[in-house]
C-alpha cells in the first residue's frame, strides 16, 4: 500500500466538518507555520519537498512562489485553481467536497509564505454544490480563529473568497483566470508579464492547483526532506489521480508515485483491470489534453523499461513513445473503443472550448474537429489524414496559450499511434459507420434528445 | 551630463539595428525596414495592448541575448516580444517562420471569403496582401464558411462579420478613443463576433476611427461604400480647423476631380493611423471647399493603390532596334491605327485624375 498523505483522513466520518477535522490532527501545520516558522522557512520547506504543481504543467512549486515580487505597498495574491475542467480529471472536486479544511489549511500555509492577505478560489462553475461547502468551512474557520483578523495572535490576516466561473475551459489557464476574476471575458494574456509580477488587479500573484496547496499541509506536517523522499526522482510525494473509462473501479487514488501503470490498472487496489477482461489498447494518462499511447507503450518505455506513474517515466523519449503526468486524469480504453471516435469527441471539446483570440487556435480546432467528423462519418479520403497532421502542426506551438497545444496533441498522437485505425475508416466507411453505436450521423452540434411522443 | 541610456543591439534577418530597451521585435526590426518586417495583421503601435492575436508576426529567435544565447523554444509574436541585447532573430531568412506564417494565412482565410472583387477594402486589405505574399492559390478547406448578415451600427458604419478576422484593433479603438464602448467581442472561439451592446449604434465622436483600423473589409464607411475602387481616386493630403479639440483635423482626401469621395485619417508606410481623426471631418465634411489640400498623398505601402503612380521612372530605351542593327522592327499591325483610341498623342500620366472614356472620345480623334 503506498503512503496517503491527501486522502489518509478522507474516510472519517463527518471530516467534511471543523471539529472533526481538528480533532484528527487539522490545522496542526497551519499552527507549526504561523506561530513557530518564519515565511523563508515555510517556502523552504516547500523547496526541498520537490513538490511540482498539480495542475497539469509539473512546474515546482517553491521555485514559482520565490518568483513572486514584493514591491513595497502593493498587495499580493494566492488564487486557488479549483477550474478543473480537464477531461477526465476530477480529483480536485473530491479534495474540496470531503476535505474542505485541507484546502482551506493549505490555503492559510500559503497565503502566510506569500504574504497574501486576499486568497480567492475560483471555483468552475458546474461544481455548483461545493461552493456551499466550501463557504461553510471557511465561516467555521473564520469562526475558530483561523482566517479573518490577526489570526490565532500572530497578526496574520487572511480572507478567503470563494468565485464562481461561468464554466468555460479556458478560464482553468492562469491568465484567463485572473481575468475572469475581474470579472472580464476569460482571455488568456500574453506573458510576459507573469501573473507572480503583475496579476490580479495588476499585483503579484501566485496561481496554484487545489492539490498543490492541499499538499502543502502535509509537507509542513512532515517536512520537506522527508515528504521529498516519498515518490521517486524529480516525482516526489503522492499524486492523486482520476481514474475512469473501461476500468473496474473508476475513482479518484492517492499514489505514491512509485508504481508501474501496469499496476495501476490491473491491481484491486486501483483500477482492479478491464471490464470483462477485455484487452487493453490505449490510454490517456494526464487528462484529455496528453497525448495517447497504445497499450505496448503504455507499459513499457522507450528505453524497453517498465513504465512507472511517474512524471519522468511517462515522458520518457518525448511525445514519440511518451505521454505526460499532466493533471492525473487517467483514461482507460479496451479494445472496442475507437480512437477516431475519442479524438473527435476531444476535437470537439477544444473547438468549442477555444477562447477564439489567437487564429490558429480559433479557426485550426474547428478545421480539425469537421475533418475527423468526416472520416468517422464515413466520408472522409486518405489525404485527411495527411490533412490533419499538417493542421495540428500549424496550431502547436504558434499560439497564445497552451490550449492551441492541448487541441494540437491529442490529435497528432492518435495519428502516430493509430494510423491505422483512421486508414481503416476511409477504406471500410459502411462498417466504420455500423460500428458507430447508432450515433453514425454525428451531427454538428450533437443532435438535442426529442421526447419520445 | 546625463548618463547615456544603454542601447540593445538586434539582428534581425543578419541586418543588426541598435533600439532602446523596451522595444519589440517588430518595432526594432521596422526601423530597419524593407522586407524584413514581419507583417502585422493585429498589432496597431497607436494602440496600447494591441497584438499577439493573430500570429502573422511570428518569428524566430535564433540567439535570446548575449547574456543568455540559448534560442527561444517556440517561434514568438514580434509585436509582443521585446528585445534583449545581442538577439538574433530569423524572420524572412528562417524556413519555419515561412511555414508557420504560411499556416496563418491559410488558416485566416478559412472563414475569410475571398471576395476582394467585391470587397469595399481591395486595395487597403492587409490580408488581400499577405494572402499574396505568402497564401497558395487554393485552400484545402472544404467546409461551408461562416457567414453573418451586414449589420448597421449606427447610420454611417456597416459591419460585415463574414469577413472580420477578430483582430480586437476595432474594440481597442473604440475602448480607448471614445468616452463609452458600445460594442466588443460576443461568443467564444469560433462563434465569437463582434457585436454591440443590443444592437446600439455606434456614435461616439470618433468611432470612425474603426473603420481605418479594421485590416480587412468588415467595418465600412457607409458614406462611401461602393462609390469608387480606391485605386481610382487620388490621395490628397488636407487639413482644416477642426472645432474638435481632441481632433488633429489633418487628413487624406480621396477625390476624384473636385469630388470628395472619402476621408480618412492619414496613415504611415505600414497602413497605421498617424493621428485619429473625429467622426465630423471624416463623415461630414465632403465638400473640397471644406478643407485646405496640402499636395498628392504619397501612398510608399505595396498596395495597388500606388500602382502606375509613376515617380522617377525611366522610359526604357528601345533596344530592338539596337538589336536589329538600326532596322525598324517590321510590326503585324499597329494598334493604334486599329483601335484608334489608343492615340500615341495622349500621355496617360498627364491626364488630371483617373482616365476616362471622355478623354478617348472618337470625335475628337484628329
Ligand atoms: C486551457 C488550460 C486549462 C487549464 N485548466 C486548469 C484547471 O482546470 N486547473 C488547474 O489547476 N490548472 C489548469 N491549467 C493550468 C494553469 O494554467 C496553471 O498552470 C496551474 O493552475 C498552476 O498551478 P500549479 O502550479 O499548482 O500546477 C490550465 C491550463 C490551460 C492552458
Ligand atoms: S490558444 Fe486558443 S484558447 Fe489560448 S488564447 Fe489562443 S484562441 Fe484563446
Ligand atoms: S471588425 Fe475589423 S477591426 Fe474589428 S475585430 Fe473584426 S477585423 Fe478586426
Ligand atoms: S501582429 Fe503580432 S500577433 Fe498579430
Amino acid at each position: 500500500m503506498g503512503r496517503k498523505l491527501l486522502l489518509d483522513k478522507a474516510h472519517i466520518e463527518g471530516i467534511r466538518y471543523y471539529d472533526v477535522y481538528r480533532k484528527n490532527g487539522g490545522y496542526a501545520a497551519a499552527e507549526k507555520a504561523l506561530k513557530s516558522m518564519t515565511t523563508d522557512q515555510v517556502l523552504d520547506e516547500v523547496k526541498k519537498s520537490g513538490l511540482r504543481g498539480r495542475g497539469g504543467a509539473g512546474f515546482p512549486t517553491g521555485l514559482k512562489w520565490s518568483f513572486i515580487a514584493k514591491p513595497e505597498g502593493v498587495p499580493r495574491y494566492l488564487v486557488c485553481n479549483a477550474d478543473e475542467s480537464e477531461p477526465g480529471t476530477f480529483k480536485d472536486r473530491y479534495l474540496m467536497e470531503f476535505l474542505p479544511h485541507l484546502l482551506i489549511e493549505g490555503l492559510l500555509i500559503s497565503s502566510y509564505t506569500l504574504g497574501a492577505n486576499s486568497t480567492y478560489i475560483y471555483i468552475r462553475g458546474e461544481y455548483a454544490w461545493i461552493p456551499d461547502i466550501l463557504e461553510e468551512a471557511i465561516a467555521e474557520a473564520k469562526k475558530n480563529g483561523w482566517l479573518g483578523k490577526n489570526i490565532q495572535g500572530t497578526g496574520f490576516d487572511l480572507e478567503i473568497y470563494v468565485q464562481r466561473g461561468g464554466g468555460a475551459y479556458i478560464c482553468g489557464e492562469e491568465t484567463a483566470l485572473i481575468e475572469s476574476l475581474e470579472g472580464k471575458r476569460g482571455n488568456p494574456r500574453l506573458k510576459p508579464p507573469f501573473p507572480a509580477v503583475k496579476g490580479l488587479w495588476q499585483s503579484p500573484t501566485v496561481v496554484n492547483n487545489v492539490e498543490t496547496l492541499a499538499a502543502v499541509v502535509p509537507i509542513i506536517n512532515i517536512g520537506g526532506e522527508e515528504y521529498a523522499k516519498i515518490g521517486v526522482g524529480k516525482s516526489t510525494g503522492t499524486k492523486l489521480i482520476s481514474a475512469c473509462g473501461n476500468i473496474n473501479k473508476p475513482g479518484v487514488y492517492e499514489i505514491d508515485m512509485t508504481i508501474s501503470v501496469e499496476e495501476f490498472i490491473y491491481s484491486e487496489e486501483y483500477c482492479g483491470g478491464i471490464p470483462n477482461g477485455k484487452r487493453l489498447k490505449a490510454c490517456i494518462p494526464g487528462g484529455s489534453s496528453v497525448p495517447i499511447l497504445p497499450a505496448n507503450l503504455l507499459l513499457t518505455t522507450a528505453k524497453g523499461e517498465k513504465r512507472m506513474m511517474n512524471y519522468e517515466s511517462l515522458n520518457d523519449g518525448g511525445f514519440a513513445t511518451g505521454t505526460m503526468m499532466g493533471s492525473g486524469g487517467f483514461i482507460v480504453l479496451d479494445e472496442d473503443q475507437c480512437v477516431v471516435r475519442h479524438t473527435l469527441s476531444l476535437a470537439r471539446f477544444y473547438h468549442h472550448e477555444s477562447c477564439g483570440q489567437c487564429s490558429p487556435c480559433r479557426e485550426g480546432t474547428g478545421w480539425m474537429k469537421r475533418v475527423l467528423l468526416n472520416i468517422e462519418n464515413g466520408k472522409g479520403k486518405m489525404s485527411d489524414i495527411d490533412l490533419l497532421w499538417d493542421i495540428q502542426r500549424k496550431i502547436e506551438g504558434n499560439t497564445i496559450c497552451p490550449l492551441g497545444d492541448a487541441a494540437a496533441w491529442p490529435v497528432a498522437a492518435a495519428i502516430r499511434h493509430f494510423r491505422d485505425e483512421f486508414e481503416w475508416h476511409i477504406t471500410h466507411p459502411e462498417e466504420a459507420l455500423k460500428r458507430n453505436f447508432g450515433l453514425a450521423h454525428y451531427a454538428d452540434p450533437l443532435p438535442v434528445p426529442q421526447p419520445v411522443a | 551630463m546625463a548618463e547615456e541610456k544603454k542601447l540593445f543591439k538586434v539582428t534581425i534577418d543578419n541586418i543588426s539595428v541598435e533600439v532602446e530597451p523596451g522595444t519589440t521585435i517588430l518595432n526594432a526590426a521596422r526601423q530597419i525596414g524593407g522586407d524584413i518586417v514581419p507583417p502585422a495583421m493585429c498589432y496597431y503601435s497607436k494602440l496600447q495592448g494591441s497584438g499577439g492575436k493573430c500570429r502573422t508576426c511570428l518569428v524566430k529567435v535564433s540567439k535570446g541575448s548575449e547574456a543568455d544565447p540559448r534560442p527561444m523554444p517556440k517561434l514568438v509574436a514580434s509585436c509582443r516580444t521585446t528585445v534583449m541585447d545581442g538577439m538574433e532573430v530569423a524572420n524572412i531568412t528562417s524556413p519555419e517562420v515561412i511555414e508557420a506564417r504560411k499556416g496563418v494565412v491559410e488558416i485566416l482565410l478559412l472563414n475569410h471569403p475571398l471576395d476582394c472583387p467585391i470587397c469595399d477594402q481591395a486595395g487597403e486589405c492587409h490580408l488581400q496582401d499577405l494572402s499574396y505574399e505568402h497564401g497558395v492559390s487554393a485552400t484545402r478547406y472544404e467546409f461551408k464558411r461562416r457567414t453573418f448578415d451586414k449589420v448597421d451600427l449606427g447610420d454611417k458604419i456597416q459591419l460585415h462579420m463574414t469577413r472580420c478576422i477578430l483582430c480586437y484593433r476595432c474594440v481597442f479603438t473604440a475602448d480607448q478613443l471614445t468616452e463609452k464602448r458600445e460594442h466588443g467581442v460576443l461568443g467564444r472561439g469560433e462563434h465569437a463576433e463582434i457585436g454591440t451592446y443590443i444592437k446600439e449604434s455606434l456614435d461616439n465622436d470618433f468611432i470612425g476611427n474603426v473603420i481605418d483600423v479594421c485590416p480587412v473589409g468588415a467595418l465600412t464607411d457607409k458614406t462611401f461604400r461602393f462609390k469608387n475602387r480606391v485605386w481610382f481616386l487620388k490621395p490628397v493630403d488636407a487639413h482644416r480647423n477642426c472645432e474638435n479639440p481632441k481632433c488633429c483635423g489633418k487628413t487624406t482626401l480621396w477625390m476624384r476631380g473636385e469630388e470628395v469621395f472619402r476621408v480618412t485619417a492619414r496613415k504611415d508606410v505600414y497602413g497605421e493611423v498617424e493621428a485619429f481623426i473625429c467622426d465630423t471631418c471624416r463623415f461630414d465634411k465632403k465638400e473640397a471647399k471644406d478643407w485646405v489640400v496640402e499636395g498628392p498623398r504619397n501612398i510608399s505601402r505595396s498596395s495597388v493603390i500606388s500602382q502606375n503612380h509613376y515617380v522617377k521612372t525611366v522610359k526604357p530605351q528601345e533596344t530592338i532596334e539596337k538589336v536589329l542593327d538600326g532596322r525598324k522592327p517590321k510590326l503585324l499591325m499597329d494598334i493604334h491605327t486599329v483601335s484608334e483610341v489608343n492615340r500615341p498623342g495622349i500621355d496617360l500620366s498627364q491626364i488630371e485624375g483617373p482616365a476616362h472614356s471622355d478623354d478617348f472620345n472618337k470625335k475628337g480623334v484628329q
